[in-house]
């Protein structure tokens, strides 16, 4: 692909937690490149440090691989953009250290994107949504956004652990061990399309908000009991975090009245909980949109692309305010780019 | 005749004559996404829980709407019109003393809610209506919840909060602030202090929150 000269390129830079990946992004939206390298622990979850240990020592192949697929040169970069925060303290530390030393090297502008609003501008950007009610659901996070008046403002979200995080442990609970590529929601989907009956499980749901600590911890008793199978329990477990998701999404559709859903995050990747919310913006009369599978989970295509639309609304972050923020909520950070007619 | 007034999430809302009375026909519909089995199961526990706390409600002091027909089979529920606003609509159109006042209103009461065993569960200011005299009705109790937990008036409060801060986010640390002073005009001081708490404690466990200790 010939590419105009003059045109902005954003590489940018995912390292909140278990992917460490490098986004090559063009000023007009095209994705040049999407590359990461997923860390797999041995058991149990991430462990943050070893996260970190694993993206230290991929960065630099991860980098090279990006630019050659992207078929530039370091120095037709005009921007890095790197995910400083929300997520793990060392895994983002890693990825700002890479972001820093590039933005210092190549002399050109560093931006500090939070990995939410990546989400949500990838979201869009690949689907052409433009003013969505946003479910976000991934290991990490699961909430209700939509804009209004300046930010992305959370309507809905878990009040204990996250969607992803609850289907995950329930997985590795279950027995099933992490492969390269598959993630355990998806070993968890393939076992639920099996299952029929319905285990009685908790189904807690707040105003908007949801709880989902209650339903695994149940769904783990349903499993060591063994009075169920392994797919039914799959199923049941699924139907009900999806129905509560989908059920707030829908409160939060009903409220804000937006015309679009958007569907993001890891769990998007989920047929089933497409469905669902599928039928839902259907009968609001809003149109649906899924992010693509290859943007769903963390990538730093999100996070170029969004680091483009923050430095041509003119944000920048020097060095010495890059510091990493572990705990930086969507609704704390101005958007001024989105402009609604 | 039979017009709607809002399709919900979870209900449709229809204004409707019956015997002469203008009345809210409440239906919660089948939800295709879910299970038939789980969709009917949570439809039958919302019909008949929500107007028994629609009934406490009352019991505490806090107006809610007439409850005249219960139709479990249906999940629905016929109940009295109350001519009014939303106070979604209201509360950012007034001035900051009628505001505070109104917030204060709210948070007592939540409170006689409270301290009657009552949690709301869904404590938006869509589901607040001002009639025309004036006088606060609180609908939509189906998430609701008779309970004396601390720990369920902690999660009513800090929805409210989430709710004032998405939807009113110009007014809703003035708003909240006045909550909680009517809150403690009814409950007292201490009892205020010890649910604030809660509040903090609750919003300590959830995702990405900058009050939140950092283990690592």
């Amino acid at each position: 692909m010939r590419l105009s000269r003059k045109e902005r390129i954003c590489l940018g830079i995912e390292s909140t937690a278990d992917d460490f990946g490098v986004g090559i992004v063009t000023l007009s939206g095209i994705v040049l490149a999407n590359v990461s390298s997923s860390y797999l622990p041995e058991a149990g979850g991430i462990h943050p440090r070893e996260g970190a240990r694993h993206h230290a020592e991929v960065a630099d192949q991860v980098l090279a691989q990006a630019l050659e697929k992207a078929n530039i040169k370091p120095k037709d970069l005009s921007t890095i953009a790197f995910a400083q925060g929300p997520g793990l303290g060392p895994c983002l530390r890693t990825g700002a250290t890479v972001a820093r030393a590039l933005a210092s090297y190549l002399e050109i502008p560093l931006v500090g994107i939070n990995h939410s609003v990546g989400h949500i501008e990838i979201g869009k950007l690949t689907t052409g949504a433009s003013d969505p009610l946003t479910l976000y659901v991934s290991g990490g996070n699961t909430m209700v956004t939509a804009y209004a008046a300046g930010r992305y403002r959370v309507f809905g979200e878990t009040l204990d652990i996250a969607l992803g995080n609850c289907l995950d442990v329930f997985a590795r609970q279950a027995g099933f061990k992490p492969q390269k590529g598959i993630p355990l929601g998806a070993a968890v989907e393939q076992f639920a399309a099996k299952g029929k009956a319905l285990v009685p499980l908790p189904y807690i749901v707040k105003g908007m908000d949801l709880s989902l600590s209650g339903l695994l911890t149940s769904a783990v008793t349903a499993l060591k009991k063994g009075k169920f199978s392994l797919e039914d329990i799959c199923y049941s477990l699924q139907e009900n975090a999806f129905s509560m998701v989908t059920e707030v999404t829908e409160r939060a559709l009903a409220h804000t009245e937006k015309r679009e859903v958007l569907l993001t995050g890891g769990v998007a990747a989920n047929k089933r909980l497409q469905t669902m919310l599928t039928i839902v913006a259907g009968e609001h009369d809003a149109k649906f949109n899924v992010v693509p599978r290859e943007f769903a989970t963390d990538n730093g295509a999100m996070i170029a692309w969004t680091g483009l639309l923050a430095y041509t609304s003119g944000l920048v972050t020097p060095i010495e305010e890059s510091f990493v923020k572990v705990r930086w909520r969507v609704d704390k950070v101005d958007v001024p780019w989105v402009k609604l007619s | 005749m039979n017009i709607i007034l809002k399709k919900g999430a979870e209900a449709s809302l229809y204004l409707a004559n019956w015997h002469d009375k203008k009345v809210v026909i409440k239906q919660r519909l089948p939800k295709a996404y879910r299970p038939p089995q789980l969709d009917q199961t949570i439809r039958r526990y919302r019909t008949v829980h929500e107007p028994q706390l629609m009934h406490e409600a009352k019991q505490a002091g806090v107006p809610t709407p007439a409850i005249f027909m219960i139709d479990v089979e249906n999940s629905t529920i016929i109940m009295e019109y109350v001519e009014g606003q939303q106070l979604k609509a209201v509360l950012d159109t007034i001035n900051a003393e009628d505001r505070a006042k109104l917030c204060r209103k709210i948070g007592s009461e939540v409170a006689k809610l409270h301290m009657h065993g009552i949690v709301h569960g869904d404590l938006t200011t869509s589901n607040m209506i001002l009639n025309d005299q004036g006088i606060l009705f609180f609908v939509d109790f189906g998430l609701g919840e008779k309970t004396k937990e601390l720990e369920a008036q902690g999660v009513d409060l800090h929805l409210l909060k989430r709710a004032l801060e998405s939807t009113h986010f110009t007014h809703a640390d003035e708003c909240f602030a006045a909550v909680l002073k009517g809150y403690a005009d009814v409950v007292g001081a201490n009892s205020e202090a010890a649910v604030c708490e809660k509040i903090i404690e609750i919003e300590k466990r959830g995702r990405y929150v900058a009050e939140r200790q950092t283990g690592a």
